[in-house]
């Protein structure tokens, strides 16, 4: 076992979402499994190594600071489940 | 305080004067019809690809060498995961473990001592959009409507070390930095309209303890003005918190401008853990040490250089060369007066009375004010050739500063020449004696003193246009006649 059930409570938090008891069971089997497998690559020396950044060898891309055409206002807010004013109208934050 | 010292570190956000902003060609402008500077990119829509804008780099490269940092070889992006509606992503795309630029310093001035405030780090990242909470605040609001214009829009992030010891501290790091970022013309630097924002990391320690106290971040300071109240009272809270042996809650507080006071906005929910990781959209930086040498030799001469050159080089006084040099319109309306017409102290007098009275009066910036260099030099060389009178120079000035009219125009139009006639001032010299026995007799008696007197009332029969040299050598002439 390598995390508790508050582990998967935290994660659960951090993530927003709610687990039933037997869901929390469930899912601290499954991490557990994959924290399993990451105990193989764990054991591979990887001193001297230098940390990936990106998964291909390239860097610096960049563009100029060049205006572009924005969305059309009707577009943006298109698949907003609710608006108001030309805004997101979203829920109770805190 | 007695016992106690205060430790505080700022962390300064930056709004970048690009075009565009930082991932895509969306505007940057400041204002705007809600939702009407966004595209895909800065929505965060399924399978878009964010591309740096280059100028966000170099503005930060700059930054970042203006506050004496190193500039990374090699840097990236990270995603800084979070809930919270003001970013659609449900991450905010910044830099964690490569910042641009780190190890820095500012040298600050307070109270005749320097102190060297050191520079954690600066990096990008970009800003979030803004939510207007449909109620009285946020945790009484049933919802909140979110504009994302701002988001995407470029900032660099300053972190200081927590070398800061008090409130004036404080704002004296926050001024100068101010100051050499407008220098470098990278971002407006506007406190009031965002462009220019800080948070403060505050605590607490027994005078010489080496430990750090236990910290609370507060947030929401809009002016120089609310960081030093703000910290202030935030220093006194906790000092009466742990008089009353209580522990000071690692927390983030919100400064109430109206109220004055700092205000927990914990919730109970809130567990801030960002599980960073590297942005896998944007390419890592390789920055070349060629540019960054360029940029280097590319930047101005940078506020502190300057206030010693004016001590220095122009014999300003250090207090008017630290005003004149605190801002850098006020220092090229300074430096574009004075290539007109080398009057060092004369122009640095006008700008420190007369021209800082009119804006701090209009609450105006100087750009926003229709006074020129131009115009500034123009009169000076009038009150230098005895066209007008300094008292007069008054008025004319005044009167630039509103309609930025040309001063010759100004004493033209409003009959200001000054007075050097000999004629015609004797002519109000004896109208003035013959008005004024007592004073007359005064200064015969020997008290000189009433002779100001007599100068003063026939300067206002000539509403302040006679040439002072001749009413002082006419009167004493006819007074000693008497």
């Amino acid at each position: 076992m390598k995390i508790s059930i508050k582990d998967v409570e935290y994660v659960a938090l951090l993530s927003r979402l709610e687990l039933t008891d037997e869901e929390k069971v469930e899912q601290l089997r499954e991490l557990n499994k994959i924290l399993d497998s990451m105990e193989v690559l764990n054991k591979v020396d990887t001193s001297g190594v230098e940390p990936l950044a990106h998964v291909l060898p390239i860097h610096n891309v960049l563009r100029e600071d060049e205006l572009r055409a924005t969305l059309p206002k009707e577009k943006v807010l298109q698949n907003a489940p609710e608006e108001d004013e030309g805004m997101f109208k979203v829920p109770k934050i805190v | 305080m007695g016992q106690y010292e205060a430790v505080i570190g700022l962390e300064v956000h930056v709004e970048l004067k690009t075009k565009s902003k930082i991932f895509c060609g969306c505007p940057t402008e400041f204002g705007g019809e809600p939702n009407t500077h966004v595209c895909p990119i800065c929505l965060g829509l399924p399978g878009v690809l964010p591309v740096l804008n280059k100028k966000v780099l170099e503005y930060a490269i700059k930054a970042g060498l203006a506050i004496n940092c190193s500039i990374a070889e090699f840097s990236k992006f990270d995603r800084k995961n979070y809930f919270y509606p003001d970013l659609t992503k449900a991450f905010q795309t910044s830099q964690f473990d490569l910042p641009i630029a780190e190890h820095g310093h500012l040298d600050i001035n307070v109270n005749g001592e320097i102190r060297r405030i050191g520079i954690t780090r600066l990096h990008m990242e970009e800003d979030a959009g803004k939510l207007t909470h449909q109620g009285e605040t946020i945790s009484s609001s049933l919802s909140s409507l979110a504009d994302y214009n701002r988001a995407g829009v470029p900032l660099v992030e300053i972190v200081s070390e927590p070398d800061l010891r008090s409130a004036e501290e404080a704002k004296a790091y926050l001024e100068m930095l101010k100051a050499i970022i407008e220098y470098i013309d990278v971002s407006d630097v506007k406190m009031e309209q965002g462009s220019l924002r800080c948070d403060a990391n505050i605590s607490i320690r027994p005078v010489g303890s080496k430990e750090l106290g236990t910290r609370t971040e507060v947030k929401n300071l809009n002016s120089f003005r609310s960081v030093q109240r703000a910290i202030e009272y935030e220093i006194q809270r906790q000092i009466d918190q742990v008089e009353e042996g209580e522990r000071i809650i690692q927390e983030t507080r919100t400064w109430d401008e109206n109220k004055g006071v700092t205000l927990s906005l914990r919730s109970k929910e809130e567990a801030h853990d960002y599980r960073y990781f590297p942005e896998p959209d944007l390419t890592p930086l390789v920055i070349s040490r060629d540019w960054v040498e360029e940029l280097k030799n590319g930047l101005p001469e940078l506020p502190e250089a300057k206030k010693l050159r004016l001590i220095a080089d122009h014999g300003l006084p250090e207090y008017d060369a630290g005003v004149i040099t605190s801002s850098r319109t006020l220092a090229d309306f300074y430096d574009k007066t004075v290539s007109l017409h080398a009057d060092y102290k004369g122009i640095s007098n006008w700008i420190m009375v007369e021209l800082l009275k009119l804006l701090n009066a209009e609450n105006m910036e100087i750009s926003e004010s229709k006074i020129s260099p131009e115009g500034l030099a123009k009169m000076l060389k009038m009150i230098e050739n005895n066209t007008i009178s300094g008292k007069i120079a008054k008025q004319v000035f005044e009167e630039m500063f509103n309609t930025g009219k040309d001063p010759e125009a100004i004493v033209k139009e409003k009959g200001l020449v000054q007075i050097s006639d000999e004629g015609q001032i004797n002519a109000i010299v004896e109208q003035v004696i013959a008005n004024n026995p007592k004073s007359v007799e005064d200064f015969k008696a020997g008290k000189e003193k009433s002779i100001g007197f007599l100068v003063g009332q026939i300067m206002k029969e000539t509403k302040g246009q006679a040439n002072p040299g001749v009413v002082n050598k006419l009167l004493k002439d006819k007074l000693n006649e008497l």
